[in-house]
């Protein structure tokens, strides 16, 4: 390597370390750099070589830690990330970025505008609930394919999948208001989100990285259309209250035009802003895993004991196991980010060990639903709502179990992190291919009751 | 010798904004102008300087412009704007009551306190 050339590394490797720090903006390094340069250059005409040059030059810029505090005294706003969603200034790129704003909210508007005539020309509540997810995730899977370039042959199998479940879904008689309606339209959406996520893996679905990149999505996603719903309730309830005072009541129009646009337009544009802030903002899922592992232990040992000491399982009523069912749904996803937001590579922490005790006592609660539920099946007999509850539990059984085992595993140094995470990954396809069964097979079996 | 930190400190400000009033100039020049003129005996942490000329830019003393070296690489220099000719003005001002008043005292403390004694009354 030349002189020249090893100086030029040198100046490189700084750049790259100065770049580490928050404080110092790209243009600040720019403009430190000609100081060094500066710098360099006269040292070097006094008659040092380059490596001496250098090394005077840092010296004299000052120690990092230092100058960085002295800029972060200046520029505190920049411990803060922004998230510059559309280029700010004379950016060359920015007409991408334009372009995506207005892809994004034309398929929000569209996503409303298919609820609304959804609503308006969909015949009896039933089928309008059936068809929600229907009408609102294509708009969601149609932002990956835009975004993703996704090829024609992935396309055309969202396609299939979408139309598929339509017909499932609107050709079946079902008897109004009959379980098996209601265990679709509780079904559906996991199938059509489940089909959004082939589009935004761009149909890379066999990919356990891309998988868990979905799984990351979903959760963050779920947090960011919580503070837009937040959000939009607070101006909407402010709103409201304003006109209600002046003598306009505004409900109606909320109930027949505001929320419909709002909901499934906040669930596009919350796709977009966690696609966008992907790199930008650390991801909020992880920690607030952190803080509800612990809670939920809390709250699965309360609930044990609750079910303990009020007796009998047999008298655990139906809407309790519904309600049990979620709780473990939610445990489920729990595990799912906490993981997801892992660092492979870091050793074995007391957090991985309070994540087992979480899955124990999950399992607790799974054995103690299984119990209750085989009673009352052998009681009263089967139903659809009994069978789809008990065939979710198993489901979940499983994966716990299974989690549970990697994670001890993992604890005991015998498995790598990775065998954990493939576990989950590699499990998610079976809840949706649990939803088909529940969508397409409840239906023809139970004689659509 | 070596100048206390606080001091160099403090005089920052006013000698940039000296400096910037005879023509415009990039942070190292700045920096050799400062050595130039305290012949070397001013040693400020170089790095310091940046976050100095942000901070008056933000409050408005100066603006900056981005150009290019004689290399052809990127330089920021730094212009000083009405208000920053005010300030200079007024640190002056303050600067000079300051060193008037040192040297009154310095040299009444050169001389013996009996004398001195003798003068004030």
């Amino acid at each position: 390597m030349t002189a020249q050339a090893q100086l030029e590394a040198q100046i490189d490797r700084w750049r790259g370390y100065v770049h580490g720090r928050q404080a110092i903006s790209p243009s600040d390094v720019d403009e430190l750099e000609d100081h060094l340069r500066g710098q360099i250059a006269d040292l070097q005409a006094t008659g040092l070589d380059d490596g001496e040059a250098f090394l005077i030059a840092i010296t004299r810029l000052g120690n990092l830690d230092a100058v960085s505090r002295e800029f972060a005294r200046e520029h505190s706003e920049r411990l803060w990330k922004q998230l510059a969603l559309v280029p700010q200034g004379t950016d060359a790129d920015a007409g991408p970025a334009w372009r995506e704003l207005a892809v994004v909210l034309a398929l929000a508007v569209g996503a409303g505008a298919a609820l609304k005539a959804g609503g308006t020309w969909i015949l009896g509540q039933g089928a309008f609930t059936r068809n929600v997810s229907l009408l609102v995730m294509p708009f969601v899977a149609a932002y990956f394919v835009w975004r993703r370039r996704v090829s024609t042959r992935v396309v055309v199998a969202l396609l299939i999948s979408f139309a598929a479940l339509a017909v499932v879904l609107n050709v079946y008689p079902y008897a109004s208001g009959g379980s098996t309606e209601t265990l679709a339209a509780l079904h559906a959406p996991v199938i059509a989100w489940i089909v959004v996520g082939i589009a935004y893996v761009a149909g890379r679905w066999r990919s356990d990285a891309r998988r868990m990149d979905f799984a990351r999505f979903t959760g963050e996603l779920a947090i960011y259309f919580a503070l837009l719903a937040m959000g939009g309730g607070v101006l909407l309830g402010l709103t409201s209250v304003v006109l209600g005072m002046v003598g306009l009541p505004i409900e109606p129009a909320m109930a027949d035009w505001v929320l419909p646009f709002a909901v499934p337009g906040a669930l596009v544009v919350a796709a977009w802003l966690v696609e966008a802030k992907k790199n930008v903002v650390e991801n909020i899922a992880p920690v607030l895993t952190k803080i509800f592992t612990p809670l939920t232990i809390v709250m699965l040992l309360t609930v044990l004991a609750a079910l303990a000491t009020t007796g009998g399982l047999s008298s655990v009523n139906r809407d309790l196991l519904i309600v049990m069912d979620a709780i473990l749904i939610l445990v489920e996803c729990l595990l799912l980010y906490a993981i997801s937001a892992r660092d492979p590579l870091t050793r074995v922490g007391m957090f991985d060990a309070l994540q087992l005790v979480l899955v124990v006592a999950a399992l607790a609660v799974d054995a103690v639903m299984l119990a209750a539920m085989v009673t009352r099946i052998a009681e009263f007999g089967t139903s659809p709502n009994k069978l789809a509850a008990l065939g979710l539990n198993l489901l979940l059984l499983v994966h716990l179990v299974g989690t549970a085992w990697a994670t001890i595993g993992f604890l005991r140094g015998k498995r790598p992190f990775v065998s954990l995470e493939r576990w989950q990954t590699r499990y998610l396809p079976v809840y949706g291919a649990w939803a088909v069964v529940v969508v397409a097979g409840f239906g023809p079996i139970f004689g659509f009751v | 010798m070596r100048i206390d930190k606080d001091l160099v400190a403090a005089s920052a400000t006013p000698l940039v904004l000296g400096i910037l009033s005879e023509g415009d100039l990039y942070g190292y020049a700045i920096l050799k102008r400062v050595a130039e003129l305290s012949g070397g005996r001013m040693e400020w942490t170089d790095g310091m300087l940046y976050p100095l000329l942000h901070r008056l830019e933000r409050l408005g003393y100066v603006s900056s412009s981005w150009g290019t070296s004689e290399a052809g690489r990127k330089r920021k220099h730094y212009c000083l704007t009405g208000s920053g000719r005010e300030l200079m003005r007024e640190r002056q001002e303050q600067w000079s009551v300051v060193a008037d008043a040192l040297r009154q005292v310095w040299q009444t403390a050169q001389r013996p306190p009996a004398l001195a004694d003798g003068l004030a009354s």
